[in-house]
């Protein structure tokens, strides 16, 4: 590896550690603001006496180290974040915190990253091949803006209700059919197919047009440009040229894609609220609703993570396939 | 309803080397050159069928919204018969109240204009700032916005959302408006400074660097300048964008408690299960109004692109 690319990674590890440490810190002190206590919202659940519920509040308080002063809580939650002990769950009282969350992410992983992934390939080959060629322009352009404009939540209310209360083709709501019992079974797959489609359907949709029109717009860009100007006076054909200008368009899709891959976990809310599907998203807003700090905190190191991991390939990728990065870091100027 | 961009007045700069050259021009000729340019500026605007479009269907939109509650033959506070289908006497039916859904349309037209606009141009101006910062100046400042900017994208804008909410006594509009901008920008950022890097390794900016030009003036007039058009789609698109996130948060039931929004109508209506009773005259039409209101705003956007950049220009 070449001194300017090796320092520059050592400098982007540091400040992702930082960026890491920073992240942690305020999703610790995000749940902690709320105002309320958890444990009285825990045990609000049973009928209890007055002399009961003291002594139940002293002991369920020393358990959760909700009773000790912050700064102690906030050296704890390092230690457990660590060492893997992420808690035990307000919500879901005897459950881990890690059981949860591994019970819940793959069906977000399993809905969101299809649909993200395919719209993005699907939505830069239609914007692509429609820069420059007036007879799809006038097609995918008007239908990517449709596609674009329409709000989510509008999306998760008409979906439903043509496919599954007007046709009767897809339930309308949950992750499988609640006859069942989670097992590796094709009767319990299916019904996860079934139900998947039509939540999957709507993220697809949602984020096709925003890929296709800013995939368009910068193929024009490059089409224009001097490199594309070149080639055309060397002769190569047009395949070539748009080729190239596809492949210098790619970089800020790239990222943009990073991005939304990156907030997946956390990405996921209005989707999983609408359909009632039972994900991360789904997780997170049961525990706020029950401001349950350690369901939160974890499901916040997943976001946390998720950024970072997907920054840190941008990066990458941003070196290793745009020469003028990998310049302008030698130029010494910068 | 002001700050509602009327894109034809607007006039987004133009490329590098147009300008260059008006300026170049003798004083007395400037004046007539520079007419003759607007001149044709209008031709061209008024000859675009993308732009006529966005612009008139927008324009429709925003008097709806205006003088919408003017015509509305019922006040949104009133009562009548619950969960009516569309007539004569109420043109968008009513919801489970009594209330009349068409009065509760327009004035949730009025609302989602007015938070998309206060969130767009929070937005625009914090990302444009830390974006164009972190791609010219480049190396430890650009390490340490681009960790700020990280950040601000870990952070939960949900459970902040719900936590701030918590200790106001009222969502307002404002309110609303104003986080969306200040959690959204991340993504201007990003892309504004990605721009700023490739254009800095062109020839015309070091020749305006050799010039003994600062900064802050190759930055504003070179490089500014010929991603223009790029930055006035940013802007457009966050504008449709904030209304779009302002309908998810209203969705979810956090959104303004202190006025009805497209989104709060959506909401109410998946908590009274108007899905499963078939009242789609209550979710139905205001999303449809929202995808209008974005839709137009981004095709008047690609047209205005066109208008003033003559390589957009259809051949």
């Amino acid at each position: 590896m070449e001194p300017a690319v090796r320092r520059y990674f050592t400098r982007k590890i540091l400040t992702y550690m930082l960026a890491f440490f920073v992240g942690v810190t305020i999703d610790w002190a995000i749940p902690h603001m709320m105002p309320g206590d958890p444990v009285q919202l825990y045990l609000s659940n049973f009928n209890l006496k007055p002399a009961g519920y003291a002594a139940l509040y002293k002991t369920m308080s020393q358990a959760f180290g909700t009773n000790l002063p912050l700064w102690e809580q906030y050296l704890h939650y390092w230690k457990g974040l660590l060492t893997g002990n992420w808690g035990v769950s307000f919500w879901d009282f005897p459950a881990r915190v890690s059981t949860l969350i591994f019970q819940a992410l793959p069906y977000t992983l399993a809905l969101l990253v299809p649909a993200i992934v395919l719209s993005y390939i699907v939505g830069n080959r239609l914007g692509a091949a429609a820069a420059r060629r007036k007879m799809l322009d006038n097609t995918v352009l008007p239908m990517g803006y449709v596609f674009q404009a329409i709000p989510y939540p509008w999306l998760a209310l008409a979906l439903p209700f043509l496919f599954g209360v007007v046709w009767h083709v897809f339930p309308i709501a949950g992750g499988y059919d609640r006859g069942l019992i989670p097992a590796f079974s094709w009767t319990f797959i299916s019904s996860l197919l079934y139900h998947w489609f039509l939540p999957f359907l709507s993220v697809f949709l949602v984020a096709l047009g925003g890929w296709a029109i800013g995939m368009r717009n910068l193929v024009i860009y490059e089409l224009e440009n001097d490199s594309s100007r070149y080639l055309r006076a060397l002769g190569a054909s047009e395949r070539v040229v748009r080729r190239y200008a596809y492949r210098s368009a790619s970089l800020p899709q790239l990222s943009g894609l990073a991005l939304a891959l990156g907030i997946v976990v956390g990405g996921s809310i209005v989707t999983e609220y609408a359909f009632s599907y039972p994900g991360l998203g789904h997780l997170i807003f049961v525990a706020i609703s029950n401001q349950d700090y350690f369901l939160l905190q974890g499901i916040f190191i997943f976001i946390i993570i998720g950024v970072l991991v997907a920054n840190f390939i941008i990066d990458i990728v941003y070196v290793t396939v745009d020469p003028r990065t990998r310049l302008s870091m030698q130029g010494g100027s910068s | 309803m002001s700050t509602m961009s009327e894109p034809k007045g607007r006039g987004a700069p133009l490329p590098a080397s147009q300008r260059a050259t008006s300026e170049a021009a003798p004083e007395a000729t400037g004046k007539t050159q520079r007419a003759g340019r607007h001149h044709d500026l209008l031709y061209y605007a008024l000859h675009n069928k993308k732009l006529v479009f966005g612009v008139s269907l927008e324009a429709l939109l925003v008097l709806a919204a205006i003088f919408g509650p003017v015509i509305a033959l019922h006040n949104m506070t009133d009562y009548f018969a619950s969960n009516q289908p569309p007539s004569a006497q109420h043109w968008l039916g009513t919801d489970n109240l009594g209330h009349d859904l068409f009065a509760e349309v327009v004035n949730g037209m009025r609302v989602s204009y007015l938070v998309g606009a206060i969130g767009a141009l929070c937005a625009a101006f914090v990302g444009m700032a830390l974006g164009f910062t972190a791609g010219w100046r480049g190396g430890m400042l650009d390490e340490i916005l681009q960790m700020i900017t990280n950040i601000v994208v870990m952070i939960p804008a949900l459970v902040l959302l719900i936590v701030i909410g918590a200790y106001l006594k009222t969502r307002g509009i404002m309110f609303e408006g104003t986080f969306i901008g200040l959690t959204t920008w991340p993504w201007v950022a990003r892309a504004v400074r990605a721009q700023t890097f490739t254009l800095k390794s062109r020839e015309f900016v070091d020749l305006a660097r050799l010039s003994g030009k600062r900064g802050f003036s190759i930055v504003v007039r070179e490089i500014a300048p010929n991603m223009a058009s790029y930055l006035f789609l940013v802007v457009v698109l966050l504008f449709g964008s904030s209304m779009l996130l302002a309908a998810n948060f209203d969705f979810l039931g956090l959104g303004p408690t202190t006025g009805t929004s497209l989104g709060n109508i959506m909401n109410q209506s998946t908590l009274w299960s108007a899905l499963q009773l078939h009242y789609w005259w209550w979710f139905l039409p205001p999303g449809l109004l929202l995808t209008g209101m974005v839709a137009a705003l981004l095709i008047a956007n690609v047209g205005l692109d066109e208008v003033f950049n003559p390589k957009l220009r259809e051949q």
